[in-house]
């Protein structure tokens, strides 16, 4: 096995995501940016990212702030005309980015950890917990509008206060334990 | 041919935010026979967070759910939840696909006792189950209370029509519109019905997350449209729970309501309002209902060509 030092940072852009191969077939058309919804907030199209990629610029990629604009809506991935899984490709620069500690779009993050923080520990996602949490950490100024929302929310039956969790935590865990102990490993097959 | 009962993955939201959603599924499904049955023990399928976290327990998360079902005995799982539906959909075809990811999560399963083999269990979105299975036909002669006059905006937002088009056009699909002439309303013509409702943006990026959502619902009061109807408890939070903001950052006052499907279909069966949730959301639905007219609206008449306009070339004698 090839450990990470032999390898380019393209091709570890391709070894951890399924499909990643078709990367080297980029062709610059820019669909992707094109078809992009959030695209005008990215600093670097995917386009412009794949470009850079090729030309071995991990740190300015593993900066840009594209993969956190991603909404994964796929709108690029269906209409790339040569196949190139874009989405899945901004789901392992951001778990790079992430790895490399090199992200300058942290609330992106808090938020997704926030998020599975709570899936881990019960199995399932807790809104009114992630909420608060996430903006009490990382957006205080906002707890006013938020309060008012939440207050709104429940006034619809729509924000339990209360999380629920499965039943076979352990065996989740255990799962979960697992996978991140192989992917700690296999991270570049 | 509808099955008497569907293994059924509700996902975290439809216990959470979107009751509405839940209780028209459970009650539209009884007034067309089926039963949906939950499967135990699911877990969440860990939406957009977890693949941006790290991959394999990602996939993992996913797989537990898939492995439980196949141990049921279930070759089909019925999902009312996009977001849920393309995680779980995915990591089937993922592992199918590549078979190193099938080995690498299968060895995670195994701490937990479980095994999946990809293809085992096809899963579905309830909206494919109930317009395949059913069918319009079948569906034209159970309507009761015909939705005339109310004119709906059919929003698949992004994840049942992409990566994988289950059963439609990927860029412009269609399936939902014929289902609503079925019930009687009409179908408006609506560009943004693939584009994104902005995911989690609202959260973490307000303003790119409330433009999108203001595009959304502009293009659909534009084409005078009472109500969009969507297949995803995100796109409902979403366009819903955020439309004000988005209007007040737009300067625009746009008022409307968002619909799940199984809620229109529900009133179409004849079911009370009450009983499909409708009253949970922030854009009130009931202005948009009260236009449902007892008589169908009058054919448009087909507009003979225009006297004035620029005449037909005539040969010369």
């Amino acid at each position: 096995m090839k450990t990470s030092q032999d390898l380019t940072f393209h091709d570890r852009v391709v070894a951890l995501t399924p499909g990643g191969e078709a990367l080297e077939q980029c062709l610059q058309c820019g669909s992707c940016g094109g078809s992009c919804p959030a695209g005008a907030d990215m600093d670097h199209t995917p386009r412009g990212l794949f470009a850079m990629i090729r030309a071995e610029m991990e740190d300015e990629v593993l900066r840009s702030n594209t993969p956190w604009y991603c909404v994964s809506c796929y709108a690029c991935t269906t209409r790339c005309p040569q196949q190139i899984p874009i989405t899945d490709i901004m789901y392992t620069l951001k778990q790079m980015a992430i790895q490399a500690g090199h992200y300058d779009h942290p609330h992106a993050t808090k938020f997704s950890e926030t998020f599975i923080g709570f899936v881990e520990q019960r199995g399932r996602s807790f809104e009114a917990g992630l909420a608060t949490r996430y903006h009490l950490y990382h957006h205080p100024t906002d707890m006013v509008r938020l309060g008012m929302m939440g207050l709104n929310m429940l006034r619809r039956n729509r924000l339990p206060l209360r999380p629920k969790s499965i039943r076979e935590v352990d065996q989740l865990q255990a799962i979960l334990a697992e996978a991140k102990a192989i992917a700690a490993k296999e991270t570049y097959r | 041919m509808t099955r008497q009962a569907y293994t059924y993955y509700p996902g975290c939201s439809l216990q959470h935010r979107s009751h509405a959603y839940e209780s028209s599924n459970r009650n539209v499904a009884q007034a067309l026979g089926f039963d949906l049955v939950e499967m135990d023990d699911w877990n969440c399928c860990g939406a957009t967070e977890y693949f941006s976290l790290n991959r394999l327990p990602a996939y993992a998360l996913v797989a537990r759910n898939l492995a439980r079902a196949a141990n049921e005995g279930a070759d089909e799982l019925v999902v009312p939840c996009s977001a849920c539906f393309l995680n779980l959909h995915k990591t089937d075809k993922q592992m199918a696909q590549y078979p190193d990811l099938a080995r690498s999560v299968n060895q995670a399963l195994a701490a937990g006792d479980l095994h999946y083999t990809p293809g085992t269990v096809r899963v579905r979105h309830l909206v494919e189950v109930i317009i395949s299975d059913i069918g319009f036909t079948e569906l034209a002669t159970r309507i009761t209370r015909p939705l005339y006059g109310l004119k709906l905006a059919a929003y698949y937002g992004c994840l049942i029509a992409r990566p994988d088009s289950i059963f439609d056009s990927t860029e412009h699909p269609t399936t939902m519109d014929r289902l609503f002439e079925v019930l009687g309303a009409e179908s408006v013509p609506f560009a943004l019905k693939t584009f994104c409702c902005g995911g989690h943006m609202a959260q973490i990026s307000a303003e790119t997350g409330f433009e999108m959502i203001h595009k959304i619902v502009k293009n659909a009061a534009e084409n005078g449209a009472d109500a969009i109807v969507t297949v995803c408890p995100m796109c409902q939070l979403n366009l819903d729970v955020y439309q004000n903001s988005a209007n007040k950052l737009f300067d625009t006052d746009y008022q409307v309501p968002i619909l799940f499907f199984t809620q229109v279909l529900g009133l179409a069966l004849g079911l009370k309002p009450s009983d499909l949730g409708i009253g949970q959301e922030f854009v009130d639905a009931m202005p948009a209902i009260n236009k449902i007219s007892e008589v169908p609206p009058p054919k448009p008449k087909r507009e003979r060509r225009d006297k004035q306009a620029l005449p037909m070339p005539v040969m010369p004698e």
